[in-house]
């Protein structure tokens, strides 16, 4: 029993190896780079359009809205980071029914990745929102005395990111294998489908935690209301 | 009891205890977070969209408790670093 798919060798020369996580992420980067180019060819602006189109769109407009329930006030500039998130976690979670398929979330090298590319956007969001001073100056808020703790809460939830989505993922597959050994014939199948939602929910619960911290390092001032002068 | 067996009882006990005992917490946490979602989706059918995603993202933190236990005991298991050394050790004699 392997504990991550890592540590299946498609193809090796030498020190180059190709492993099953490397060849189903550009697998699953290539189906939805080429499916949404391929649906976004002949986009129609008429009420008669293709069900394919339809079905972006409500993925599209999906997400924009979620992003701004969470408090981010212009969608569009975010939806190309957290939405490459969550759709990239969701395909590689949803591909579960695919046989002989490993997915890439259950090895912790992708996971920290997808952590890090998250520990990376929240400042560059924050500085191009408040300025490096503004975006610095969150970090001694209340008080300097906060400091320390602001910068380990931005180092533990970056790991917390990365180990909670290899964990289910992992166990997910762990769970499937062992059951495999004990009862073959019904059981798998409901882990399987309980695997599915377990899947989408952590893809949401991924990409909305990086909204979270988006929003938080983007916290622009509300604009306050104008005081109504008095004559 | 040579070093190897010990090493061995260890880290199964080990992972059994880890799982057993992690996931009081985040049980008892994750039953009271669902059963005030419940009487607050009760009171209050209007905002069930914002309780319902402040639930799941709540959920999924507490569960990441447990989740760290889980892969915590199967390191033990699957990937022990020192039972991984001992063999090694054993095999270059």
């Amino acid at each position: 029993m392997h504990i991550s798919p890592d540590q299946i060798i498609i193809w090796q020369h030498g020190f180059l190896k190709l492993n099953a996580t490397i060849a189903s992420t550009w697998g699953l980067m290539l189906v939805l780079t080429v499916g949404s180019k391929l649906i976004t060819r002949k986009l129609s602006l008429d009420l008669k359009r293709s069900r394919w189109q339809n079905l972006l769109e409500i993925v599209v407009t999906g997400i924009e809205k979620q992003i701004e329930d969470v408090g981010l006030r212009h969608p569009e500039k975010y939806i190309g980071f957290l939405g490459t998130l969550f759709l990239f976690v969701a395909m590689a979670s949803l591909c579960t029914v695919i046989p002989d398929y490993e997915p890439p979330t259950g090895s912790l090298s992708t996971t920290a990745a997808l952590a890090l590319c998250v520990f990376l956007a929240v400042p560059l969001f924050g500085i191009e929102d408040q300025g490096m001073g503004g975006y610095l100056k969150s970090y001694v808020q209340p008080t300097v005395i906060m400091l320390p703790f602001n910068i380990i809460s931005e180092l533990s939830r970056t790991l917390a990111l990365a180990v909670r989505l290899f964990g289910n993922m992992m166990s997910g597959a762990m769970i499937i294998a062992i059951l495999l050994t004990i009862t073959p014939f019904i059981f798998p199948i409901v882990m399987t489908a309980l695997g599915l939602l377990t899947g989408m929910v952590q893809a949401y619960i991924f990409s909305i935690l990086a909204a979270v911290y988006i929003a938080a390092a983007t916290r622009t001032r509300e604009p306050k209301p104008e005081p109504v002068p008095t004559t | 009891m040579d070093s190897m067996t010990l090493i061995a009882v260890a880290s199964i006990v080990t992972a059994g205890l880890t799982i057993a005992i992690g996931s009081i917490a985040p049980a008892l946490g994750e039953g009271r977070a669902v059963a005030t979602a419940l009487s607050s989706l009760a009171q209050q059918p209007d905002a069930s969209t914002t309780i319902t995603r402040t639930l799941f993202v709540g959920l999924a933190m507490i569960e990441s408790i447990a989740i760290y236990c889980f892969v915590i005991s199967m390191i033990l298991i699957f990937a022990n670093p020192f039972w991984n050394h001992v063999i090694a050790q054993t095999a270059g004699k």
